[in-house]
C-alpha cells in the first residue's frame, strides 16, 4: 500500500477504511496465516544456515572435512567429531553441511531451471496453439521417449573444453556441480510442460481473458496476469514433488559417476556409500536421511502455504 | 444521428476442420453481412434465439474477433489492428456469465481498474482511486475493493464487471446477454443500473440479449438476428407495436406478459436451421406461417417499410 493511495482514498471519509492494497501484499497476508507454510519457511531458512556454518565450524574445530583418517572410522560422536566419523574416518556433521550445501543448490537450481523451462514451454504451447503446439509438444514427446541412461552418460562424457570451457573450469568441482544441474533440468521439465499446456489451456477461454484482451491486453501481459496466478496450484504441486526428487536423482548420477565426485560430498551419495553400513554404521545413512526427508517436507508445505496465498478460495489452516 | 460506431457488412465464418479424407470444407456463416450503427448515447438491442450470431457480433465490436468481411468504424475511423488501444478504451465489454467474467485470484481493485494498467494509462495511485471511485458508482460496499470475487453474488459481480468496463471511460459497451445469468429481482437492480450509467455517462450500449422484456426497458432500437443476418430493424415502439416480419411477431407472441391469458396464436414451428447448410432464398421460410412459392426462389431484400422510412425488415410480406 503505497502513501499516494491512502492519500486518495482520504479524499472521501467513508473510503478511509479501505484503500486498495496490491495483490502481492495480500497474498503475503494470506501466507502469513498459513502456519504450516510458515515454519517450513523457517525450517528450510535455519537447514541453509547449518550448511552454510559447514566452514566455520571446519575452522573452529580445526579440522578438514576431506581428509581421511582410517584409525578412526565410525567414532562414536565426542567433543572434536560431533556425530562422530563416517567410513573414511571423516567428521560427519561437516560432511553433512557441506554435502547439504550441494544438494540443497542442486535440488533448488535444477528445479527452478527445469520448471522455468517446462513453464514456459508449456505456456505458450498451450496458449498460442496450433503449430507451435504441435511442435513443441512433438519435442516433448520426444524428450520423454529418450532413453535416460545412455542419454546421461553422453552428457556426462562431454568434454566441456571442446564446448569452449577452460581446461581448468572443466576439470574443477564446480563443473561436476553444473553438469549435474544441466543434465537435470533438461530431462526434467517434460512433465511440468504438459501439465501447464493441460491448465492453460482449461483457462484461456475464460471470460476474464477475453476482456483484458478487448481492452487491448497482450498475450504476454494475460499469460504473466491471469494464466499464470490461475494454474499456479498443478505447479507448485509438481516442483515441489520435483525439489525432493532432483535431490536423490543427484546422487543416482553420483552414484554412477557423473557429477558430484566422491571426496566431496552431498547428501545423496552420503545416504548411497551407507547404504552396505546399514548394519554397522546405521547412523550414517539415517542423519543424511533424515536431512533429506525434512527437506522435501518443508518443501511440500511450503508449497502448500503458497497455494494457500494464491488461491483466495481455499480455507485457513 | 450521429453515428457513434458503425457496422458495415461485416460477415463472420468459421472454417470447419478439413475432412481427412479430401471432401469439400465446410465453412459456417455465424454473421452474414450485417449492418447496423449505433448513435451517441443510444442502446441498439441485438436480439434472437441461442445460435443466431449474436454473441459474435458483439465480440467482432469488441474487437475478440476479426470479421471475415466487412469493417467495424468508431467515428468514422475503421477499427483494426492499427488503432487497438483506441479501441480498448472506447468499447468495453460485459459478460454474461458473472463466474467467468472475474479472474477469481485478483482481487476487485485490480480487476476494476485493469483497462487501466493495461492501457498504461494511469498511476498506480490513480488506478486505486479510479476502482475506489467506480465501486461506489456501480453500488457496491467500499470493502469491496480488497475481496475477491468469490465473495460476492452473482449480482455484486454483475456490478464489479460493470465497473471495470466503465473504467477507461468508454463510448460504448457490448453487453452480451447480462442480466440472463441473475435472478429475476436482481435482472431489475442491474437493468436500472445500466440505465443510470447511461444517463450519467452518455454511453451508448450494443445490448445483446434474448429476454424481450428486457429489451423493452433499455433499448432505443432493436435489431432482430436470424441465422446471422438482421431480418427487422426498427425503433422499439415500432418494434413492439407493429412488428413487420413473421420471425419477429412470433419471438413476441411467445413472450411471457401478465394479464393477458394464455395466447399463443403464432408460435414458431421447428428449429432454427443448422447455419452450416442455411435454407436458400428467405433464410426462415422453413418455419414462416406466411411462407408462399416466392420465399424459397426469392431472397427477400432488407429495405424499408412503405409507411416508416426507420424501419426496416427483409420479407416479401412485411405488414
Amino acid at each position: 500500500m503505497t502513501d499516494l493511495a491512502t492519500e486518495g482514498a482520504l479524499a472521501s471519509p467513508a473510503r478511509a477504511i479501505e484503500a486498495a492494497q496490491s495483490v502481492w501484499s495480500l497474498r503475503w497476508r494470506r501466507f502469513r496465516h498459513h502456519r504450516a507454510g510458515i515454519a517450513s519457511l523457517a525450517i528450510l531458512a535455519l537447514l541453509v544456515l547449518f550448511c552454510l556454518s559447514a566452514y566455520p565450524l571446519e575452522r573452529y574445530l580445526n579440522l578438514d572435512s576431506n581428509a581421511t583418517d582410517l584409525l578412526s572410522r565410525y567414532d562414536p560422536p565426542s567433543a572434536t567429531h560431533w556425530l562422530g566419523t563416517d567410513e573414511g574416518g571423516r567428521d560427519e556433521l561437516l560432511r553433512l553441511m557441506y554435502g547439504g550445501q550441494i544438494s540443497l543448490l542442486v535440488g533448488l537450481l535444477a528445479t527452478v531451471i527445469g520448471g522455468g523451462i517446462g513453464v514456459s514451454l508449456g505456456l505458450v504451447a498451450g496458449y498460442f496453439g496450433g503449430r507451435l503446439d504441435s511442435f513443441l509438444m512433438r519435442l516433448t514427446d520426444g524428450v520423454i521417449a529418450l532413453p535416460l541412461l545412455p542419454l546421461l552418460i553422453v552428457l556426462a562424457a562431454l568434454d566441456l573444453t571442446k564446448l569452449g570451457f577452460s581446461s581448468e573450469f572443466a576439470h574443477s568441482g564446480a563443473a561436476g556441480f553444473w553438469r549435474i544441474v544441466v543434465i537435470i533440468a533438461l530431462v526434467d521439465w517434460t512433465a511440468i510442460a504438459r501439465l501447464v499446456r493441460a491448465a492453460t489451456l482449461s483457462v484461456k477461454e475464460r471470460d476474464y481473458i477475453l476482456a483484458a484482451r478487448a481492452s487491448g491486453a497482450g498475450a504476454l501481459y494475460v499469460m504473466a496476469t491471469h494464466v499464470l496466478p490461475n494454474i499456479v496450484t498443478p505447479i507448485i504441486v509438481a516442483l515441489t514433488l520435483t525439489v525432493g526428487r532432483v535431490i536423490l536423482f543427484e546422487s543416482v548420477l553420483s552414484f554412477l559417476g557423473f557429477g558430484i565426485v566422491p571426496p566431496t560430498p552431498s547428501w545423496g551419495n552420503m545416504l548411497n556409500n551407507a547404504q552396505e553400513l546399514v548394519t554397522t554404521a546405521p547412523a550414517l545413512a539415517i542423519y543424511p536421511g533424515l536431512l533429506i526427508f525434512i527437506t522435501v517436507i518443508a518443501v511440500n508445505f511450503l508449497g502448500d502455504g503458497m497455494q494457500h496465498a494464491f488461491d483466495p478460495r481455499s480455507e485457513r489452516r | 444521428m450521429n453515428a457513434l460506431l458503425s457496422i458495415e457488412n461485416v460477415s463472420v465464418s468459421f472454417a470447419q476442420r478439413k475432412r481427412l479424407f479430401g471432401g469439400p470444407r465446410a465453412s459456417l456463416r455465424a454473421v452474414d453481412d450485417v449492418s447496423a450503427e449505433i448513435g451517441e448515447g443510444e442502446t441498439l438491442a441485438l436480439v434472437g434465439e441461442s445460435g443466431s450470431g449474436k454473441t459474435t457480433l458483439g465480440h467482432v465490436v469488441a474487437g475478440l474477433r476479426k470479421p471475415s468481411a466487412g469493417r467495424v468504424r468508431l467515428r468514422g475511423a475503421e477499427l483494426g489492428a492499427a488503432n487497438r488501444a483506441l479501441a480498448g478504451r472506447a468499447i468495453q465489454i460485459v459478460f454474461q456469465d458473472p463466474f467467468s467474467a472475474l479472474d477469481p485470484r485478483m482481487p476487485v481493485s485490480d480487476i476494476i481498474a485493469e483497462p487501466l494498467r493495461i492501457q498504461g494509462a494511469a498511476s498506480k495511485a490513480e488506478r486505486r482511486a479510479r476502482a475506489a471511485a467506480l465501486v461506489e458508482e456501480v453500488g457496491l460496499p467500499v470493502d469491496a475493493l480488497n475481496r475477491y470475487p468469490h465473495e460476492f453474488s452473482g449480482g455484486q459481480r454483475q456490478r464489479i464487471a460493470i465497473a471495470r468496463a466503465l473504467a477507461p471511460a468508454p463510448q460504448l459497451i457490448v453487453a452480451d446477454e447480462p442480466l440472463s445469468a441473475l435472478d429475476v429481482s436482481i435482472q431489475s437492480q442491474i437493468l436500472n443500473l445500466f440505465r443510470d450509467i447511461q444517463k450519467r455517462e452518455r454511453l451508448s450500449y450494443l445490448f445483446i440479449s434474448h429476454d424481450l422484456g428486457v429489451v423493452e426497458h433499455l433499448a432505443d432500437r432493436v435489431a432482430v438476428l436470424y441465422l446471422g443476418r438482421i431480418i427487422e430493424l426498427a425503433r422499439r415502439e415500432d418494434i413492439f407495436a407493429h412488428p413487420a416480419h413473421p420471425y419477429t411477431r412470433a419471438l413476441l407472441d411467445s413472450m411471457p406478459r401478465i394479464g393477458k391469458g394464455r395466447h399463443r396464436k403464432r408460435a414458431i414451428k421447428g428449429e432454427m436451421p443448422s447455419p452450416l447448410a442455411p435454407p436458400s432464398a428467405c433464410v426462415f421460410h422453413p418455419r414462416c406461417p406466411l411462407v408462399q412459392d416466392i420465399c424459397r426462389t426469392l431472397a427477400p431484400r432488407f429495405e424499408p417499410l412503405a409507411a416508416r422510412p426507420s424501419h426496416l425488415a427483409a420479407c416479401h410480406f412485411k405488414e
